[in-house]
């Protein structure tokens, strides 16, 4: 079975040893510590496990970590710099646009992924984007204010 | 010392929520404590006879020196830092954020300097569970007291210092201070050297709503940035030294026995553990890859047996009521009521099965050590868990631990304690931590739903549109808000309990959403009889003040009689009274008749529940039960057959979306004048009539079966 030996996530090379049918999900999670990304289904319909692949918003839980080798992954853990929150977590943060919160991490990966296509989205383009992402504790319409918010801070910045 | 045995998942909540007097009371063991917890100033709340939730077991750590009729406790420690215990647990509800207010309120400290230990059977007080919309209710009010108590006690110590009477001094902002003076103390000093104990029982007294400065605040969740960088974890995200991963292996249905079992290739997998005892099978791996394959290696096979399915569910419950259905109530009579009216009308309503579906599945890691058990686990019932556990493994007391972290959704449907027992288990054969996530077939499939019902009303009303007469029946659903608000001289309302065809247990205000449906479904029709307004039917036959005014003011924020539905679109309200809570719902659908796709365009909740706690977290959870009450309205339904669930996963079953979300306003409806009740659940009930009325107002077409357009109105 072809083993991965390494991969790249937020920014820093890991060294590992997994099977390349793992799921970069259990990689991230398991190998890595890197707990903040979420397993919800299993099934590609709830986005919990959403991390970013070479900018692209992908569900990790699906993803065999072979088809990851060689790209960039970004997880929630790699969007605050020197301890500032990135905007799209800012404004999730004042809106609290969460209540469990066990959604929150891939509902952030997936606006950030959303505003890098749509800097400035119409509630429209919103509801689409995210349509994807489930979030049990019914926080959508506080979801879609934040990343209003964020989109107005991010231009302003 | 006497053991209770808790039901393992009752119908309604109430019935885990008997109280019964303590059966001991001890002394404080100070010395010892203290050598555990640090010095300083601890103050606990004893519940009073007759409050006390009696647990008839000691724990270790904390509480192996503490009385085992303590609600909470709070602590300052040497250096002022504040620690309250309790053994509620926060799962999306923001009572960590609520709590911490309550708290902050008394004691005069910031909310940001106060820590909460919650869920943690070690540490913590007994607690039967966090359920039931209890915990504004009671838990609040307690902790309330306690913080109030050791400002006192602070203050006390405060005036020994100085020699002055306490009367001539303040808390404030963490400190004492003479109100005529200047000097002060912080917590922090007062504390230091301190190994003093206070326990409380009588009722102090607390300061009143209207004078609140940090409850009823819009105070932001207190954890709130662990959320939004990953950094908060639950009880799927602990990891333990050496841990391995868990996974097992169902049988094909429910109550299948095991007939034979080969378990030779996934044994023969290096590092895996195969673990059988009964009909439980599991296996122990390395990774969660290595688990997945060896539990897939396995051939078992199963014995089943026939049993009912949805297509044939609700002729099923009718036909398997047993006696014993509680609280039924009668008055006047049926007969004369009936007799009296000068409209009649019949009807039955449907409720399906649905899933909680919370979007983290059920998890636990397990570890042995010694001898002795520690689980974390996502769970609205710490202690219940832990009596699962020590009655799983034949545990004596004080050899079990289960440690709740913040959990990822419950709605109800955490009570249980399955997956740490499974997980716990393997970790035993293993002789290693392990850890086991449920997939989301197997939450789907293996933990419990929310029960379905059949209800039967027959009603009259007189020629000025009063009620003359009520029969309300209700198959299986349940007893919560199974009496109506309104005014009827003859009644008669009963539950029939089933024996169930699946695994059922609490949800989101319980049979509340079953019987408000079919309640107020049944009120909006007699309107129509009596041509009458909707709203003015209600008020008319309500004399209840606080649930006419939620009516009311839902009603003037939606614009009830300020405005039209176009072409296509209907209005429609439904409300009532549950859990010390009054809500009323307006809602506007519009209906393509081409393709009979229902939308919810929007939705207005008033919800008074006494003194508001938290405006920002109110506000949260009824937007939240709204959305989560849409899906059982229109589209959710378990459906199954021969003991398989045949639509377990998210991509059969629809759960609310971005797309599905309407406008939704909340009103909420201070009344300082009255105790704060629980806000989780109740706002959920007016939802699904008012979206029903809603249809009717729209198409002419009166739905009788919740979900009401699984398929669109069409072939519903």
């Amino acid at each position: 079975m072809a083993r991965i030996t390494e991969i790249r996530v937020n920014g820093k090379r890991h060294a590992i040893d997994a099977d390349a049918e793992a799921t970069l999900l259990t990689v991230l999670r398991d190998d890595l510590g890197l707990t903040g990304t979420k397993f919800g289904c299993g099934e590609g319909q709830c986005r919990a496990c959403t991390v970013l692949l070479d900018g692209k918003p992908v569900h990790s839980c699906l993803t065999p970590v072979g088809d990851a080798a060689g790209k960039q992954v970004t997880t929630i853990e790699g969007m605050a710099e020197n301890g500032q929150l990135h905007p799209v977590q800012q404004a999730f943060l004042d809106a609290e646009a969460f209540q469990c919160g066990y959604c929150t991490s891939g509902m952030i990966m997936t606006a950030v992924a959303l505003l890098r296509e749509h800097p400035d989205p119409s509630e429209k383009t919103i509801r689409e984007f995210m349509q994807g992402n489930i979030c049990r504790c019914g926080t959508y319409p506080r979801i879609v204010e934040a990343i209003k918010r964020a989109s107005a801070a991010m231009k302003k910045s | 010392m006497t053991k209770r045995n808790i039901p393992e998942i009752a119908i309604e909540p109430e019935r885990y929520e008997f109280q019964e007097p303590p059966l001991h009371h001890f002394e404080l063991d100070r010395r010892d404590f203290f050598k555990l917890v640090g010095g300083g100033v601890a103050v606990f709340l004893l519940l009073p006879k007759g409050l006390a939730q009696e647990s008839g077991r000691r724990g270790s750590g904390f509480r192996e020196q503490l009385p085992e009729n303590i609600g909470a406790w709070l602590h300052i420690g040497e250096n002022g830092a504040v620690t309250v215990y309790t053994g509620k647990a926060e799962m999306g509800q923001n009572i960590r954020t609520s709590l911490a207010q309550a708290v902050a309120e008394e004691l005069h400290v910031k909310v940001d300097s106060i820590s909460l230990v919650m869920g943690d059977t070690d540490l913590t007080p007994f607690d039967m569970g966090t359920f039931g919309s209890r915990t504004t209710p009671t838990m609040n009010k307690q902790l309330r007291r306690v913080a109030s108590v050791a400002r006192d006690v602070l203050v006390g110590l405060a005036a020994k210092q100085w020699n002055v009477p306490p009367s001539l001094l303040v808390a404030k902002d963490g400190k004492v201070l003479e109100t005529n003076g200047t000097r002060s103390l912080s917590y922090a000093d007062l504390a230091q050297g301190q190994t003093l104990a206070q326990a409380i029982v009588e009722n102090d007294p607390l300061t009143p709503a209207s004078e609140w400065t940090v409850a009823g605040k819009e105070v932001p969740k207190i954890n709130g940035r662990a959320f939004v960088t990953g950094e908060h974890q639950y009880a799927s995200d602990i990891r333990r030294p050496g841990m391995m991963f868990g996974k097992i292996v169902r049988p094909s249905a429910y109550g299948a026995t095991l007939e034979s079992l080969d378990a030779s290739k996934a044994q023969a997998m290096p590092g895996v553990t195969v673990v059988h005892d009964g009909d439980f099978v599991g296996v122990v791996a390395p990774s969660e890859l290595d688990a997945r394959r060896a539990a897939a290696a396995i051939r078992a096979s199963w014995k089943t047996t026939p049993q009912p399915s949805s297509a044939e569910l609700f002729e099923y419950l009718k036909s398997h009521a047993e006696p014993g259905g509680r609280g039924e109530y009668e008055a006047g009579s049926m007969k004369d009521g009936l007799a009296a009216a000068r409209h009649r009308l019949k009807a039955t309503y449907t409720i399906a099965y649905i899933q909680h579906a919370p979007l983290e599945p059920r998890a636990a890691v397990a570890e042995w050590d010694s001898g002795k058990l520690t689980a974390w686990t996502g769970s609205q019932r710490p202690f219940g868990v832990q009596q699962q556990l020590e009655e799983a493994f034949h545990l004596s007391k004080g050899n079990c631990r289960v440690i709740v972290p913040d959990t990822g959704g419950a709605y109800g449907g955490k009570h249980t304690g399955e997956a740490a027992i499974e997980a716990a288990r393997l970790a035993r054969a293993a002789g290693k931590p392990v850890k086991l996530i449920w997939t989301r077939e197997e939450e789907f499939t293996w933990a419990y739903f929310r029960p379905s019902g059949v209800i039967e009303i027959s009603s009259g009303i007189d020629r000025q549109g009063l009620l003359t007469a009520w029969e309300f029946h209700n198959y299986n659903s349940g007893g919560s808000a199974i009496r109506t608000p309104y005014e009827v001289p003859n009644q008669h309302i009963q539950f029939h309990p089933v024996k169930a065809p699946l695994r059922q247990g609490s949800y989101r205000s319980l049979a509340a959403t079953a019987n408000h449906f079919a309640r107020e479904s049944h009120m909006d029709e007699l309107a129509h009889q009596a041509k009458m307004d909707p709203l003015d039917f209600r008020l008319k036959n309500l004399k209840n003040d606080r649930l006419k005014f939620a009516f009311t003011a839902a009603a003037g924020a939606f614009g009830w009689k300020t405005r039209k539905p176009q072409k296509g679109h209907g209005f429609g309200l439904g409300g009532g009274v549950e859990k010390g809570g009054y809500v009323a719902t307006c809602a506007e659908v519009a209906v393509d008749t081409k393709s009979g796709d229902v939308r919810v365009v929007r939705v207005t909740t008033a919800f008074d529940c006494g003194a508001v706690v938290n405006p920002n977290g109110l506000r949260n959870q009824i937007v939240g039960a709204d959305i989560m009450g849409l899906g059982g309205a229109l589209f959710e339904a378990v459906e199954f057959n021969d003991g398989r669930i045949t639509n377990g996963t998210f991509t059969q079953y629809r759960v609310p979306r971005f797309h599905d979300t309407p406008e939704i306003q909340p009103v909420l409806i201070d009344r300082k004048d009255q105790p704060s009740a629980g806000a989780g659940e109740t706002p959920i009930c007016g939802l699904a009539p008012a979206i029903g009325n809603a249809i009717f107002d729209a198409t002419g077409k009166r739905i009788y079966s919740m979900p009401m357009a699984p398929n669109g109105l069409k072939k519903a």
